[in-house]
């Protein structure tokens, strides 16, 4: 007994007792005073709080995001239980409460992605999304910056200026390459000669894979440095549930109206200038149905829930979706998430 | 054969890349929001010893690389190839002068080595990190100048030239650091 004791004990790290948690517990309390300053700058803004299902019984489409899932048993369900997705973000049923009529709405919950584990990622995280009927992609950007200077300011900390740089111009910038207009092979070659990388089962063709590569490669290093940096206006092929603009002027490219926060090189926020059309809406997650059938991904329903909101009218609005672990890093200074985290994947 | 996927990579871990054994330095996990999940991996190719970057779809598979890390005794060079024992088993393996590379300029017999092998043959050879070894040829010593300044070229006894203080002198021995080629100190009789 003793002895298997010991060598329990020796297997893991030294020094490391795993039943403590990873975060040191003045991370903690960061934590809780940040929920209650952001809990703070919405009240004063009149954005009220809610909260929807974390199970639900649909769940994002996208290819690249993968759902965990859950069966429920009991009054209610069938016989072998009723399947229900952990959500990968609010998003679904927070829109059913905008076109129920909620007005501005936020809501802080725990989001769930499998497969999603590294220093930037564990699959159990805190998000921060709210949504903002009458406001563009723009304007939210504009309360984005307004909440980030909150925060910083609350905690006594310095927020440097904020940039705001279109994808096109952060790629012709630090990849110099226009990313509307390159096709596939030539996105591939920019890859290859300036990562000093070779990303051998990346298939060629596959364009929004080395959209992806360069992003976090060669972009995503410079953004957020001095201050939050904003890229928007992402590639129509990369509009996840953004609404789509034609081209500034004749012969431009489409894009969608879609923007990411960066604060030290890292991804913080996701927002969008809204879809509201039920019928594209319908059209894109056919779409991702038929990548997720070729991809030989597990199938996701539509939520016809959503669907039957939006045909009832979503208002015209704009949501952001905000990581709260990540924001904690740069505010404590963590190079890993685990050192915000009570308990991450490795101590549950 | 065994693989390993993108999921079980860490430091460490030794992968085939390119026809070549190669051991992972460096695994991150990335992927933007709403992107493909990558894993970004340096890596060392055991053969050549040079550091490259590959980023791996999140998934993809690579074969496992057959390489362990046995420590063995130098016996002796007949010339061609370097002898070395596995004290363990007694099983004595031929080392190429490709595979012995620096190694071979610290050795002069009986000096446990971490040999690398590669399905079973010699890749590296590892020296230990300090030897001592006696000065064969130098400039005279200047005696009693140990104050430190200046130093001087000296061939042990191994042939390795190794830059030391001025009071050295031939049948001196010293202690080298194997890792940087420098030299420590000299060993009091």
């Amino acid at each position: 007994m003793h002895h298997s004791e010991h060598l329990r004990r020796a297997s893991e790290a030294p020094g490391e007792e795993t039943w403590r948690p990873a975060a040191r517990l003045e991370c903690l309390r960061l934590r809780a005073a940040v929920l209650a300053e952001i809990r703070a700058f919405f009240r004063a803004r009149g954005v009220w709080e809610v909260e929807t299902p974390l199970l639900y019984s649909a769940s994002a489409s996208d290819p690249h995001l993968a759902s965990l899932h859950a069966a429920y048993h009991g009054p209610g369900a069938p016989p072998g239980g009723r399947r229900l997705w952990l959500q990968t973000s609010p998003e679904l049923a927070m829109k059913r409460l905008l076109a129920a009529g909620s007005g501005p709405v936020y809501q802080i919950c725990k989001a769930f992605r499998d497969g999603e584990s590294g220093p930037l990622h564990n699959p159990e995280f805190t998000l921060l999304e709210w949504y903002r009927p009458g406001m563009d992609h723009h304007a939210l950007m504009d309360e984005v910056v307004a909440l980030l200077e909150h925060l910083f300011s609350a905690l006594g900390q310095e927020l440097g200026p904020c940039q705001r740089l279109s994808y096109a111009e952060a790629f012709r910038r630090h990849a110099g390459i226009d990313p509307h207009r390159a096709d596939a092979a030539q996105l591939r070659a920019c890859f290859l000669d300036q990562a000093g990388d070779i990303a051998a089962g990346v298939d060629p063709a596959d364009g929004d894979a080395w959209l992806d590569l360069i992003l976090t490669h060669l972009v995503e290093p410079h953004l957020g440095l001095e201050g939050p940096s904003f890229l928007y206006d992402y590639p129509a092929s990369q509009a996840a549930l953004a609404r789509i603009r034609p081209g500034d002027h004749p012969g431009e490219p489409p894009v969608a109206e879609r923007f990411e926060l960066y604060l030290e090189g890292m991804e913080i926020a996701n927002g969008y200038h809204e879809l509201t059309s039920p019928r594209e809406q319908r059209l894109r997650w056919e779409r991702d149905r038929r990548r997720r059938r070729r991809l030989g991904l597990p199938d996701v329903p539509p939520d016809r829930h959503l669907l039957a909101a939006l045909s009832h009218g979503l208002p015209e609005c704009a949501g952001v979706a905000l990581g709260v672990d990540r924001l904690l890093m740069v505010l404590s200074g963590a190079e890993h998430i685990d050192e915000v985290l009570a308990f991450p994947l490795s101590r549950t | 054969m065994a693989t390993y996927s993108t999921n079980e990579f860490r430091s460490g871990l030794k992968i085939m890349l390119d026809g070549d054994p190669c051991v992972i330095v460096e695994n991150q996990f990335v992927k933007p929001g709403k992107g493909q999940a990558f894993n970004r991996v340096k890596y060392r190719n055991l053969k050549t010893g040079r550091v490259n970057e590959r980023t791996f779809k999140s998934g993809e598979t690579v074969e496992a690389a057959d390489v362990v890390e046995k420590e063995m005794q130098y016996l002796y060079t007949d010339g061609e190839s370097w002898h070395f024992m596995d004290p363990n088993t007694y099983d004595q393996y031929a080392v190429s002068t490709e595979a012995m590379g620096d190694a071979a300029k610290w050795l002069k017999g009986q000096e446990l080595c971490i040999v690398t092998l590669w399905n079973d043959v010699p890749l590296i050879v590892t020296p230990p990190n300090f030897v001592e070894l006696e000065v064969t040829e130098t400039d005279p010593g200047l005696r009693g100048d140990t104050s430190g300044g200046g130093s001087k070229p000296a061939t042990l006894e191994t042939g390795a030239v190794v830059r030391v203080p001025l009071f050295i002198d031939v049948g001196d021995v010293i202690k080298v650091d194997t890792r940087s080629g420098e030299y420590v100190s000299r060993v009091k009789d």
